[in-house]
């Protein structure tokens, strides 16, 4: 016969196997370098806290993040991906739905990113809203004393040859189409566009790629002011100590949004979720806004665990007077053909 | 380069057959495999509508082909493109040549041994390293600014990064080693009576090298040429961090249609296109090339 505290202690032992053996799972995750999930804190923290095991898989775009999902089925656990993709993703079957009911943290999250359209695909949720942020553009405070408040001003001949500009089609396209007042995902006068474009060709000085790229080229002075994403330009002033200065225009900014996914068939969906959910929870935002530097969270508790005076805090008030605040949305395949040829177009004539 | 036509053939018995096969055998097996299979899959991809996976329709079609001769910015990058590889072969053989001859001819023994490592070794660094080397050299008051300031007091901006020729710089530094070397073979099989003898009969130093040293150089200088020329048409890693804004040819493109959009169907078509450009080029010249070697 078992007695009662022998049965407990087997109970126990099973429970403590459980939380330390059985559920120790390798947790596969694809985002973009230096994005938060691969903070090193984080991952020591969850692993403690969870005991599994955090490995990170990189893209440089969200075409190649697609092509991840497509090329290694079953590959990856969690993934980040711009809302404006998650559509997509989501018609070809590369990620799974997400019942936010179970990823408790989720309950806080604002209502209008969370339950954000781009996200969300016949009903169901395929993404849960992360941070968001917008594009637009940084100025080195060292050259400029002034901070502007137009977009205009990268068209200013006073900084010809001083520009940086990431090397997107997207991105560049939806400039000039923010800039001319059209539609940022779908714009119709493509003249026009072509035009914007083509007239920055004395303003640039060279493109760039990726964050640490942009770091680079602004401390060795290489740009007055570059296109930028607000999250990065938290890092680039905060955390690398870089002399810049995030602008945000009066004629609005790109604003992006960024989930959490699941890939279809994911090898440890259990996991996934706890990863999730701990990406989600105000200790880690707050913690990662104040030692690193990020884009703002769509969790409403995070943002006001943020202390006064916090780059996002004053952000989100500044976001608040500008005319128009668009959101990256999927984009029609022949329409980002069209604006890839545009880009190239461009490009080619830079080259005269 | 080629074998003379007089080397004569030992008659062969069908044993001798059965063991070249096996000889061979693996290399082409690895060859087939390897290259010719990949490349014949992407051959198919350039006649695709969409990449030919999953979830997505796909068929059949002439249309990424049709986009090039539509499109007149992808015929100016081409045209750029083949001029870069002209412009980069020509550096290189301007400046590898004297080098090799003088490895050749007039250095001996130890020395010529530790200036040929001195060439080979940068070779042995990866490319990329080497070319962010190069934007530390080329960038605004970077090493070649501050080293031409420190020489000539006063010496302004030179502004080559992000510039066409900061890109050459590079790819004539990566490829160099190509062209020193292909000339270090040919010119050291040269008879050196074969100078004595013009020179006793006299040709001026100038008429020699004319008359003697280039035509019998020429195998040397036509695979160089041509071991630069191909790679360099199609280069996107260099343009991309030398060339900035003025970075943009062919082989820049085609990556992105791999990397950015996801449009290998179109990449592919370029790709293939290029190819074509290079074996048009290659017949035209095919009289002088044969004539050379």
């Amino acid at each position: 016969m078992i007695t009662p505290s022998y049965r407990l202690l087997t109970v126990t032992g099973a429970l403590m196997l459980g939380a330390t053996f059985a559920h120790a799972d390798t947790l596969r995750v694809l985002n973009w370098q230096g994005y938060g999930t691969d903070e090193r804190w984080a991952i020591e923290q969850f692993e403690q806290a969870t005991g599994h095991r955090v490995v990170h898989e990189y893209f440089n775009s969200e075409q190649e993040m697609l092509t991840k999902l497509r090329t290694n089925p079953g590959a990856y656990d969690v993934i980040v991906i711009n809302a404006a993709y998650t559509q997509q993703a989501a018609e070809e079957g590369l990620i799974q739905p997400i019942d936010l009911a179970d990823i408790p943290n989720a309950e806080s999250l604002d209502a209008e990113l969370a339950g954000h359209p781009h996200l969300s695909l016949d009903g169901e949720v395929y993404g849960a809203a992360w941070v968001w942020g917008v594009t637009s553009f940084a100025i080195n405070t060292q050259a400029i004393s002034e901070p502007p408040n137009s977009l205009q001003v990268l068209w200013d001949p006073q900084y010809a040859g001083r520009i940086g500009w990431r090397d997107d089609a997207v991105e560049s396209v939806q400039f000039a189409a923010l800039l001319t007042g059209q539609d940022i995902n779908a714009p119709d006068d493509f003249d026009e566009i072509r035009e914007r474009l083509y007239a920055l060709k004395p303003q640039i000085r060279t493109f760039w790629g990726s964050e640490n790229e942009w770091n680079q080229y602004m401390a060795s002075g290489e740009f007055d002011m570059a296109t930028y994403w607000s999250g990065s330009a938290a890092r680039s002033g905060g955390h690398f100590g870089l002399p810049i200065e995030f602008v945000t225009p009066r004629e609005g900014a790109i604003a992006w949004l960024d989930g959490l996914s699941m890939q279809t068939d994911a090898p440890h969906p259990e996991a996934a979720r706890e990863f999730i959910d701990w990406m989600i929870a105000p200790d880690f935002y707050t913690y990662w806004d104040g030692e690193v530097g990020a884009p703002i969270s769509a969790n409403v508790e995070a943002v006001a665990a943020l202390p006064d005076g916090a780059f996002n805090k004053a952000l989100m008030e500044d976001l608040e007077q500008v005319e128009r605040l668009p959101f990256m949305g999927p984009i029609e395949e022949t329409m980002r053909r069209q604006m890839l040829e545009v880009w190239q177009e461009t490009k080619t004539y830079f080259q005269e | 380069m080629a074998l003379p036509d007089t080397v004569s053939v030992p008659r062969r018995g069908p044993s001798d057959a059965r063991s070249a096969a096996w000889l061979m055998g693996p290399a082409y097996l690895w060859l087939i495999i390897t290259v010719l299979l990949p490349l014949a899959a992407m051959f198919y991809f350039s006649f695709l509508s969409d990449v030919p996976i999953a979830g997505r329709n796909w068929y059949t079609t002439f249309s990424n082909y049709e986009a090039f001769f539509q499109q007149e910015f992808y015929r100016t990058l081409m045209w750029r493109s083949l001029r870069l590889g002209a412009e980069v072969a020509l550096w290189c053989f301007v400046i590898g040549f004297p080098c090799a001859y003088v490895l050749a001819k007039t250095i001996k023994g130890r020395w010529r041994e530790a200036l040929f490592l001195l060439v080979i070794i940068p070779f042995w660094s990866n490319a990329l390293i080497r070319i962010f080397s190069w934007t530390m050299v080329l960038r605004g008051n970077g090493i070649l600014e501050r080293f031409l300031a420190w020489l000539i007091p006063g010496f302004g901006s030179l502004d080559l990064m992000f510039t066409y020729p900061a890109v050459v710089i590079g790819l004539v530094h990566s490829y160099l080693p190509y062209m020193i070397l292909t000339c270090y073979i040919s010119l050291q099989t040269i008879d050196d009576s074969l100078v004595d003898a013009a020179r006793s009969l006299g040709a001026s130093r100038l008429t020699v090298l004319r008359k003697v040293i280039l035509p019998l150089a020429m195998p040397g200088i036509v695979a160089g040429a041509v071991l630069i020329f191909v790679p360099v048409i199609g280069s996107f890693m260099e343009p991309r961090i030398l060339g900035g804004r003025e970075g943009t040819f062919l082989g820049t493109v085609i990556e992105d249609q791999f990397t950015a959009v996801f449009n290998w169907p179109l990449g592919a078509a370029l790709s293939f296109l290029l190819l074509a450009c290079v074996l048009i080029i290659f017949a035209v010249f095919q009289p002088i090339l044969r004539r050379a070697s």
